[in-house]
């Protein structure tokens, strides 16, 4: 039996045992009613606060666990298996978090990330906002500056589980007349000297991530203008948001493919087992089935060592050839896990299409075509196709 | 020597800062040092990696350049300074 809190010296082994348990007592009880009444995971999260992983990338110093996002996502890939919207809503608020971790450097925020660990506070995040068609790196809100403190006015389509959050991690224009890439991130929250109201303007019932809660929402908040990250948030972007978010949805992808996978061979083997004297048809396919598994996980894998070897160094992570590889990751694993889990339909047959047997596959394939449309993979290759345009031969 | 010198890079800082007025988007007057200093940031006057890519390709366009990787950061498209050195530097 592993412990049941994660610790600093917790390793990614030790760490996916943990988020096993959680996932088998907790996430995998409570994930078909999550699903069916797109409601959030409470549960899940709970579960996740009392192991301490919602501090787990705060700095050991300011009382977190100093993980890394190698950590995190042994976490995120075994929760994926059991209710992917629980795993999800760790991997946006993991993402969140290291951006505070990585740029949150004030004394101000550095207070703000121990509040996270020693009160496992939940943060969500408002990145698109209507009108600017789902480009991060733009906005047309502003934070409004005066005598120290902050007003921020926001129109979010979507802020996954904002009801739910502690605290928003708001981009906008840096100030009234900054340009519209000249952004910054606010933590936006509830305090003693800080208000946070969420109007809600769009509901949230989808095929997919249903538990995520991600309506939309009128934003406004208030509160001291050091809840204001003065780093280009665009330095940010390329150096944690992004490469982070997509490391770990990627690896919530793959914890989605090991279950479709782990649905399929047990079903396989169960029609072994009843003739021993042939091989079953499906076994073929479930062969086929590893080569696709064991690409994504290579691939997974291969783009976390890259970044975990450059994540401090701004210029690697802007370059060019980390910027493709990095959103060619996130194309080509959410696209992986679709075909993996249409494969593992296919090989447990009508057994897999029933949504009342132990080979069910109906809510992992709602959640695997959410890989694709959430965070468009044709907005991806559209950035990616305008990086290969600088693309030079000589390296 | 100097002279010839500032006068080529002046002639180049023209033609950057054309290709920055039409190609750019930044949220100030390209044309003219009054407006956008030669040191002062591309980046908090709009210009967002989108559209440095385009700069970069009309740069290479009006100066019949291919600039090297290694002068394809973010630092070169950080001021006209820096994208006249960069013209420069490959000119050479």
């Amino acid at each position: 039996m592993s412990a049941l809190v994660a610790t600093e010296a917790s390793t990614p082994t030790e760490l996916r045992d943990l988020a096993r348990t959680i996932g088998r007592d907790v996430a995998a009880v409570h994930a078909a009613d999550v699903d069916r009444q797109a409601r959030f995971p409470k549960e899940t999260i709970d579960a996740l606060r009392e192991a301490r992983l919602l501090g787990a990338l705060v700095p050991v110093e300011l009382g977190g666990l100093g993980h890394d996002v190698r950590q995190m996502a042994a976490v995120v890939r075994e929760l994926g298996r059991h209710c992917a919207s629980s795993a999800m809503i760790l991997a946006m608020h993991d993402s969140q978090a290291a951006c505070l971790t990585r740029h949150g450097d004030t004394e101000p925020l550095r207070a703000f990330q121990r509040r996270m660990a020693t009160e496992q506070l939940l943060i969500a995040s408002a990145t698109t906002e209507i009108g600017i068609g789902g480009n991060t790196r733009s906005s047309s809100c502003a934070v409004e500056r005066s005598g120290g403190r902050f007003t921020l006015t926001k129109q979010a389509p979507v802020i996954s589980y904002g009801e739910y959050a502690d605290a928003v991690l708001v981009t906008a224009r840096r100030a009234d007349d900054a340009a519209d890439s000249d952004q910054v991130l606010v933590v936006c929250e509830r305090s003693d000297d800080s208000t946070l109201g969420l109007e809600p303007i769009s509901g949230w019932d989808t095929l997919g991530f249903r538990g995520t809660c991600s309506r939309g929402f009128t934003l406004t908040a208030t509160g001291p203008e050091s809840s204001v990250c003065e780093v280009p948030f665009g330095d940010i972007s390329a150096a944690t948001m992004l490469p982070v978010s997509h490391l770990l949805w990627s690896s919530l992808w793959r914890g989605l493919a090991d279950e479709a996978a782990d649905r399929a061979r047990r079903f396989v083997q169960k029609a072994a087992r009843r003739d021993l004297s042939t091989i079953p048809p499906g076994a073929q396919r479930l062969a086929e089935l590893q080569v696709e598994l064991q690409q994504l996980g290579a691939s997974v894998e291969h783009l976390l060592g890259r970044y975990t070897a450059v994540q401090d160094d701004p210029e690697a992570t802007s370059s060019l050839d980390f910027m493709i590889s990095i959103n060619t990751l996130k194309v080509n694993a959410s696209t992986a896990v679709v075909d993996v889990l249409n494969r593992a339909i296919i090989i447990c047959g009508i057994a897999g299409y029933r949504e009342d047997s132990e080979f069910s596959l109906g809510r992992l394939l709602r959640d695997a075509h959410g890989a694709a449309v959430m965070v468009n993979n044709d907005r991806i290759m559209g950035n990616t196709a305008r990086l290969t345009l600088m693309l030079r031969g000589e390296q | 020597m100097s002279t010839s010198t500032d006068q080529l890079d002046s002639a180049v800082e023209e033609e950057v800062r054309r290709v920055l007025v039409e190609f750019g988007k930044l949220s100030v007057d390209a044309t003219t040092p009054d407006s956008l200093p030669s040191d002062a940031s591309l980046w908090s006057h709009g210009l967002t990696s989108h559209a440095s890519v385009t700069v970069m390709l009309g740069c290479e366009d009006a100066f019949d350049v291919e600039f090297p990787q290694r002068l394809l950061t973010k630092q070169t498209f950080s001021s006209v300074a820096s994208i006249v050195a960069a013209v420069r530097e490959v000119q050479e």
